[in-house]
């Protein structure tokens, strides 16, 4: 059983995060190829090592950034994903 | 009977005699005995046969090396199979069975495959897989293989499980174990200790030693008590069978009362491997006979059990550790002959010295007679080898830890540093109390003092591969150097091949005795030396763990428990039949006294849905509010559908797609205002249109502007459909802002209400084709409600309608059911719906792979209606519609939902059919387990296409 840190929660067991990806697979919107379609769908840098991967605490629902190591499995604390940085709020 | 109990000494309680079964035969021994040492001390020598070659075998070792013998017994908790009777405690009145026996260990029937050993090779198995017909075989290898028979009609207690967390787990209680523990413990931390013995000590329960110029054991009485003031939590019984990722350390607990065993998860910031050394055999013909022990196995059962192991004892050993345990055995009143392997040996006062090697031992049966390599004899009932120490380092390996070979004491010995984790003692290649106790001071910086005793001194012992005879490396899997020749011969020379090719090390002891030989034998066979060879991965469990406990309290309804409606106890009273619908339980139907009446009960509750009006309990539809600024903006993103000119105080029909462009999800979109919306979505699925909401609102939406929140369990939702519809919600007096009339609240519409003064929401949509309310209420007010509308609906002829007759109902309409109409290809072009792909503006989720060629092929598989064609009954649901018009008949897709209508008063269906857009009219096979059926394809609604029945 791995242990993650949500940035909100803090050190949580595995069976409360659910994985949402590879971080920094950007969408690209509109009538893009077909090929950069299908390279966003399904293509992986799936590294050897540290790899950037986006989670979701299950409990809290926090998304969040985390680095984790695929050979020794060491995982970083996440780290909050930067759209908060979008935000229009009261600005 | 050579072994015997000696009259005084050992742990055991002379005062407390016990008796316990072994295949019938009655075993006598005392309170603190193993079921190993009463065996050994009052039971019969061949205690099991060997796996493969039915050889007869009696005990080899003392603890968790045990190779050969296994047994299974019942007991409160159930079926315990395939234990090592060295790790029981003796209990009174156990009726044990040798596992792997037929009858019994003693009058094996298959003893006499041995005679043909020669025919049953290494990859015997793989051959005969080949050549020339494994069918022949299997049968026969079936019945004689397994350890044991579970019993799988018990359902037992289930066993418990701790999660816990110390600054230092120390596994092993030896003097390793113990003097980290007191180090660490006096330095203020939290240590816990653990041992898979019955009681904490380690080799000092058996062997000699003195350290702070106390005896052995004076030294571990005031340790374990000084643990005890400094609240060490000392788990004897304990073995730490796995490491895994992040710290974690999995120990299984076993109890000596018949309590199933404890699984505990341990999170400790350092862990001290204290796991000591296992003895290896030593290699020369006949080395499997009963009466052929492990030395330091013999020596436990002197010490601690006061068995002497035989009455004429041949200790043989290559290390210097042969010499206490030939001394102890004659100053027990054995006659004992010490044959040291090492040229330069010192002799051993009161025993027959004999410098030399066992090459054979002579006869059938238990040993009664060794040759030694210069050809004498020497008559004995027992014989303790003592091939030299390997480390017990499975933990630090499967934690990544590289080992090193150690060329002067011939073993393989922790190399490289572990995160975290520190071996010790004997796992760290310390053989001797002095070398243990020096290491330790230098790696926690604090160690007792040990008297030094002689240094350990090795000579290799090694299998020769030119020996004749038949030499065992693994007792417990009948591996010879025969079969590890075979191999090399063969080409499977890599440990890995060698270890699968012959099964070495692959037992339920896991090759604890027997790995090291078998690789040096094959560096022998291949000119490489040891190191070169190396070792087999290291995987756990280090021994067998229950599935009882890994299991623990996580079965069936602890596991994945069931969701319950508030409503139940309503649904009961009403006579509900349950069912579980996507982990919930919900009525399937009411009012059927035994399972044959159901179908009829089915039948009527949708035909009295059409006819007059039903009450249907709509709860576990998902209901998660979207809200914000942003949200309209979000849900167009999100939907297939457009949503941002939906006008507040409406509804629409929507799908969610997958970035692939599948159809993930469907349902209802309410605006109850300008920035707040309500997705509601299939029962069994919130949790995943949850996360998908989330996660695209925080990776692509500015977080304050839409917020997210699930409201399904706040209310309960209480459907009232049919024609009546409306004239229960009257008489109930539900009530609207706006009232209840068809301009106010039309179809497709919501609106803010009450009834009895509590708020509620009426959401007018339907899922059955006709006019129907979805009223929402608070949970804790909606059971009068509920009853208010049934005593309504009742008066005017309608009743309650469970989830089977609403199943008949959308079926009739062509509404679908994702994930029973649609599977994991299903676009939404596929269901008919083109619109929002050519006409929708914005981004939306799975857009551009609705464009893809996959996407857009004009055979696909699209959604269609059924009616049988033959005049048959109803099509079973997954038959294949085929196409026979080439030499095999083709799939074009299959039947996803099928019901006999009481509407239409004819079987209907739904189906996934290849170009069935095109090709409704066409009458097409269909074939189920070998029938075939004939079907018209229809559109996929078949009652009232034009949607009157919504207003009437
Ligand atoms: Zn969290």
């Amino acid at each position: 059983m791995h242990i993650y840190t949500c940035p909100f929660c803090g050190p949580r067991p595995e069976t409360e995060f659910h994985f949402g990806g590879e971080a920094g697979n950007d969408r690209p919107d509109g009538d893009v190829p077909a090929q950069a379609w299908a390279d966003y769908l399904h293509y992986r840098q799936n590294p050897k090592g540290a790899a950037r991967e986006i989670w979701i605490h299950l409990t809290c629902h926090e998304v969040f950034v985390m680095t984790r190591d695929t050979v020794t499995m060491a995982a970083q604390p996440g780290e909050p994903i930067p759209s908060d940085t979008t935000d229009r709020g009261d600005a | 009977m050579t072994a015997r109990r000696l009259s005084s000494g050992g742990e055991i309680d002379r005062s407390r005699p016990l008796t316990f079964t072994f295949d019938g035969q009655t075993i006598e021994g005392f309170e603190g005995d193993t079921l190993a040492s009463a065996l050994l001390a009052s039971g019969p020598r061949v205690l099991g046969r060997s796996f493969k070659y039915r050889r007869p075998r009696g005990l080899y070792g003392a603890g968790v090396e045990e190779p050969n013998i296994s047994v299974s017994f019942h007991d409160a908790a159930g079926a315990q199979i395939n234990l090592r009777p060295t790790m029981q405690p003796a209990r009174d009145g156990l009726a044990l069975r040798s596992d792997n026996t037929d009858p019994d260990a003693a009058h094996d029937r298959h003893a006499l495959i041995d005679r043909f050993s020669r025919f049953l090779p290494a990859g015997f198995y793989y051959k005969t897989f080949m050549w020339p017909n494994w069918h022949l075989f299997e049968p026969k290898i079936r019945a004689m293989a397994g350890l044991g028979t579970v019993d799988s009609a018990l359902t037992g207690p289930v066993a418990e499980q701790v999660n816990h967390w110390c600054d230092t787990l120390v596994i092993g209680a030896g003097p390793a174990g113990l003097a980290a523990a007191l180090t660490l413990a006096r330095a203020g931390e939290e240590v816990m200790l653990i041992d898979d013995g019955s009681r904490p000590g380690g080799s000092l329960l058996w062997r000699e030693g003195r350290i702070d110029g106390k005896d052995g054991a004076t030294w571990l009485a005031d340790t374990l008590a000084e643990l005890n003031r400094l609240r060490v939590r000392v788990m004897p019984r304990t073995t730490a069978f796995g490491i895994y990722d992040h710290g974690l350390v999995a120990l299984n607990q076993r109890h000596d009362d018949g309590t199933p065993d404890t699984l505990w998860r341990v999170r400790p910031t350092r862990t001290i491997l204290a796991t000591g050394a296992i003895d290896r055999p030593l290699p020369f013909d006949g080395n499997d006979r009963p009466g052929i022990m492990s030395a330091h196995a013999g020596l436990t059962y002197l010490r601690r059990y006061a068995v002497l192991p035989g009455q004429r004892i041949t200790v043989a050993c290559n290390n210097s550790t042969g010499a206490e345990v030939a001394a102890a055995m004659a100053q027990a009143g054995a006659e004992v002959t010490l044959v040291d392997a090492r040229p330069d040996a010192a002799p051993v006062a009161g025993v027959h010295n004999r410098p030399g090697r066992i090459a054979s031992t002579p006869g059938r049966g238990a040993v009664s007679e060794v040759v030694l390599e210069d050809g004498s004899a020497i008559a004995c009932d027992c014989v303790l080898v003592s091939g030299g120490f390997t480390p017990t380092i499975h933990l630090y390996a499967q934690a990544q830890g590289k080992l090193g070979w150690d060329a002067d004491q011939l073993a393989f010995v922790p190399r490289t540093e572990v995160t975290g984790q520190t071996p010790v003692g004997a796992a760290a290649g310390h053989f001797t109390l002095g070398a243990t106790f020096a290491h330790l001071g230098s790696t926690l910086g604090q160690a007792p003092q040990a008297e030094e005793t002689q240094p350990y001194a090795i000579t290799p012992a090694w299998p020769d591969p030119q020996a004749k005879g038949r030499i065992w490396i693994d007792y417990q899997h009948d591996v010879t150097t025969k079969d590890v020749a075979l191999a090399a011969r063969e080409g499977f020379t890599s440990v890995e091949h060698l270890k699968r090719y012959t099964t070495l090390g692959m037992a339920t002891d896991q090759g604890k005795t027997s790995n090291i030989a078998g690789l040096a034998l094959m560096g022998a066979l291949t000119g490489r030396d040891i190191p070169q060879v190396g070792t087999t991965t290291y995987r756990p469990p280090f021994t067998p763990v229950p599935l009882a406990s890994l299991g623990g309290l996580e079965t069936e309804q602890r596991m994945a428990p069931l969701r319950r409606l508030t409503l139940e106890p309503a649904h009961r009273a009403a006579g509900a039949t349950f069912g579980d619908y996507g982990g919930w339980l919900r009525p399937a139907c009411y009012g059927a006294a035994t399972e044959a009446d159901q179908p009829a009960r089915i039948q009527a509750e949708a035909a009295m849905a059409r006819d007059s009006v039903a009450l249907f309990d709509g709860t576990p539809l998902g209901k998660i509010e979207v809200i914000g600024p942003d949200a309209a903006e979000f849900l167009d993103f999100i939907y297939y559908n457009t949503v941002s000119t939906l006008k507040p105080g409406r509804c629409r029909y929507g799908f969610i797609l997958s970035e692939a462009g599948i159809v993930f999800d469907d349902g209802v979109l309410v605006r109850q205002d300008e920035n707040r919306f309500l997705v509601s979505c299939s029962s069994s699925h919130t949790a995943g249109v949850l996360a998908l909401l989330e996660e695209w609102r925080q990776d692509r939406f500015p977080r304050a502007q839409v917020h997210i929140h699930n409201a399904t369990a706040e209310t309960c939702t209480l459907t009232v459909t049919g024609p009546r519809a409306r004239d229960v919600l009257l008489a109930a007096g539900v009530t609207c802002d706006d009232g209840l009339s068809d301009e106010a609240l039309p179809h497709m519409a919501m609106a803010w209400g009450s009834w009895q003064g509590q708020g509620l929401r009426v959401t007018r949509v339907s899922f059955t084709g006709d006019r129907s309310y979805e009223v929402s209420i608070r949970a804790d007010q909606a059971e009068a409600l509920w009853e208010t509308l049934h005593t309504e609906a009742r008066r005017l002829g309608g009743g309650l309608l469970g989830v089977e007759a609403l199943q008949i109902l959308r079926a009739e309409k062509g509404f679908i059911m994702i994930g029973k109409d649609t599977d994991g290809l299903t676009r939404p072009m596929d269901l008919g719906m083109t619109g929002p792909l050519r006409r929708k503006k914005t981004e939306f989720l799975g857009r551009r792979s609705l464009w893809q060629e996959e996407a857009q092929r004009p055979d696909r598989k699209q959604f269609v209606g059924l009616e049988p064609a033959d005049g048959a009954g109803i099509l079973p649901c997954g038959a294949h519609g085929i196409d026979t018009s080439g030499a095999r008949p083709r799939s074009l897709g299959h039947v996803t939902s099928s019901y006999h209508s009481p509407t239409l008063g004819r079987p209907i269906a739904l189906a996934l059919i290849e170009r069935g857009a095109e090709r409704i009219g066409e009458v097409i096979e269909i074939q189920h387990l070998g029938q075939r059926r004939r079907a018209r394809l229809t559109a996929p609604c078949a009652f009232d296409p034009k949607g009157d029945r919504l207003h009437a």
